[in-house]
């Protein structure tokens, strides 16, 4: 009896106090805690919103809009991966805060522009332009501007910046479209920014990558078959060509889109590289750079990406094969399988550790989610133009 | 996006005008839009596929812009020749795979003439 009394006691205690609970507890209920690790954002082209997505669940999260012109988009994310940096097409960076799901800051900074990188200590935010050309500096934190890097004020031409990527200690590297140079950006001192000038590094580079260990910063070319590679732990000794003459004695083929690198080229000892005007990625040594094979692909590769565990190579294609994506296996170099996943695959993006590889198919509106142990599909997710696919893990990875 | 096909056919429509009060571009007036899908699928690789490189809107990235300002006073049929075959010395391609000489002449009319949004 004593037993019931004291269980019908604190049941009554629990109604007395439900209703407080309820109420210290409004605020969480309405946003549960969580972590952003698992998040990401998709981008949707046409319709200047992006998505949150959770990738653990495999499901949407909220859309935000009112981000512009997001044709071309590329994103970084805050130290904390709690906030999503958006550059877009329009020049704007907009903030949005993954957890809140709100557009939290956003700053029209050019005429012109596809993307930007933070530095090392998540203190600075770098915009590349095409129109005008050059690199500007913003606080991360409130995107109030700190400083503007002209590519005309140290006498080049004003040129389209490509292919920005952090380096450790608070520098950026990035490459000249017109003028055919890479500079790197010291940002140490961000409001007084000091540069770096490498001219002659080849014709047209058109992107570039960080090593993920941010020592390489490599500027694809496409006026000539190679690559320049700036190792900046030995910076005085100059940019060298990589890769040249790939496609020697070969007529180049029509790039109907740009390839696109970032350090996700780089798997275990070697380095996967699209080549331009061949339907082939080259594979090189991470640490001589020489070139070791070529993996014949069936189109014009854009993204050549590494799982995370290096095991594998993705690759998705230019107009007219964008419908097609294809994995190589990287001890044998080979092409193990040929997937179909829907219309305009744009884009790629592993989970953290790899398991699972998320595809955006623009024309048939929906994001694909592929296991990467069986190249099954695993859940698709509508999308409105779907094209960029950041996961935050990027937050704490160099050159991403 | 349900817009887009009522704003394509309004295109349509508003194109004999077009052509009428253009009689400058004569040799190119005669380039006539073509029957759908076939104008919807153009005007898809317009934004998308030329606009990998121009921009979607079309207002340039790596490739130049396509408005009808940075368009205007360049000869059409210069234009239609270096979609159909490209240009050399720079990343633009040949698109005479995908589209015939009328299609070009189409797509270069309705750039010239803003009518490609």
């Amino acid at each position: 009896m004593a037993g019931s009394t004291l269980a019908t006691g604190r049941r009554t205690l629990a109604r007395l106090l439900a209703p407080l609970l309820c109420l210290a507890l409004a605020a969480c209920a309405s946003t549960p805690l969580r972590g952003t690790g698992d998040l990401g954002v998709v981008i949707e082209r046409a319709s200047g919103s992006v998505q949150i997505v959770d990738n653990s669940h495999t499901q949407s999260l909220a859309r935000v809009q009112g981000l512009g012109d997001l044709s071309h988009a590329s994103v970084v994310f805050s130290r904390d991966a709690r906030y999503a940096y958006v550059f877009g097409r329009d020049g704007a960076i907009s903030k949005v805060d993954l957890l809140t799901a709100r557009l939290v800051k956003r700053v029209e900074q050019a005429s012109n522009s596809i993307g930007g990188a933070i530095s090392s200590d998540g203190r600075v935010i770098a915009a590349q332009n095409y129109s005008p050309g050059g690199v500007k500096l913003f606080d991360a934190d409130s995107l109030q501007l700190l400083s503007s890097v002209s590519t005309a004020a140290f006498g080049g031409s004003e040129s389209k910046v490509v292919g920005l990527a952090d380096l450790p200690g608070n520098r950026f590297a990035f490459a000249l479209y017109d003028s055919g140079e890479i500079w790197l950006l010291d940002a140490s001192t961000p409001t007084a920014p000091k540069v770096q000038r490498f001219e002659h590094i080849g014709k047209q580079p058109y992107d570039g990558l960080a090593s993920g260990d941010g020592r390489y910063f490599i500027a694809g070319l496409y006026g000539e078959d190679g690559l320049a590679l700036l190792d900046s732990w030995h910076a005085d000794a100059g940019v060298r060509r990589i890769l040249g003459g790939y496609g020697r004695g070969r007529q180049a083929l029509p790039v109907y889109k740009m390839p696109h690198l970032r350090g996700w080229s780089i798997a275990g000892d070697y380095a996967f590289l699209p080549a331009i005007g061949q339907h082939e990625v080259l594979v090189a040594d991470n640490r001589s750079w020489a070139q070791v094979a070529s993996v014949p692909v069936l189109g014009q590769p854009v993204f050549v990406m590494a799982e995370p565990g290096g095991r594998r190579v993705w690759v998705n294609f230019a107009f007219p094969d964008n419908d097609k994506v294809q994995v190589i296996d990287v001890p044998t170099r080979q092409v193990i399988k040929t997937l179909q996943p829907g219309r305009a695959i744009l884009h790629m993006e592993f989970t953290p550790r790899g398991d699972a590889v998320w595809l955006s198919s623009r024309d048939d509106n929906k994001l694909v989610v592929i296991d990467t142990a069986t190249l099954a599909v695993r859940s698709t997710l509508p999308a409105l133009e779907p094209s960029g696919i950041f996961f935050s893990w990027r937050a704490s990875r160099m050159g991403m | 996006m349900d817009s887009v096909p009522v704003r394509r056919s309004l295109w349509l429509l508003a194109l004999p005008a077009l052509l009428a009060t253009s009689l400058w571009q004569s040799q190119l007036a005669a380039a006539a839009a073509p029957a759908e899908p076939r104008a919807g699928a153009l005007l898809q690789l317009l934004h998308n596929d030329c606009g990998a490189c121009h921009g979607l809107s079309l207002k340039g990235g790596l490739g130049s812009p396509l408005t009808p300002q940075a368009l205007a006073g360049k000869p059409a049929d210069s234009l239609v020749a270096t979609i159909l075959n490209g240009r050399p010395g720079t990343p633009m391609p040949p698109w005479r795979p995908f589209l015939s000489e009328e299609e070009a002449q189409w797509l270069v009319q309705l750039l010239q003439q803003g009518g490609a949004r």
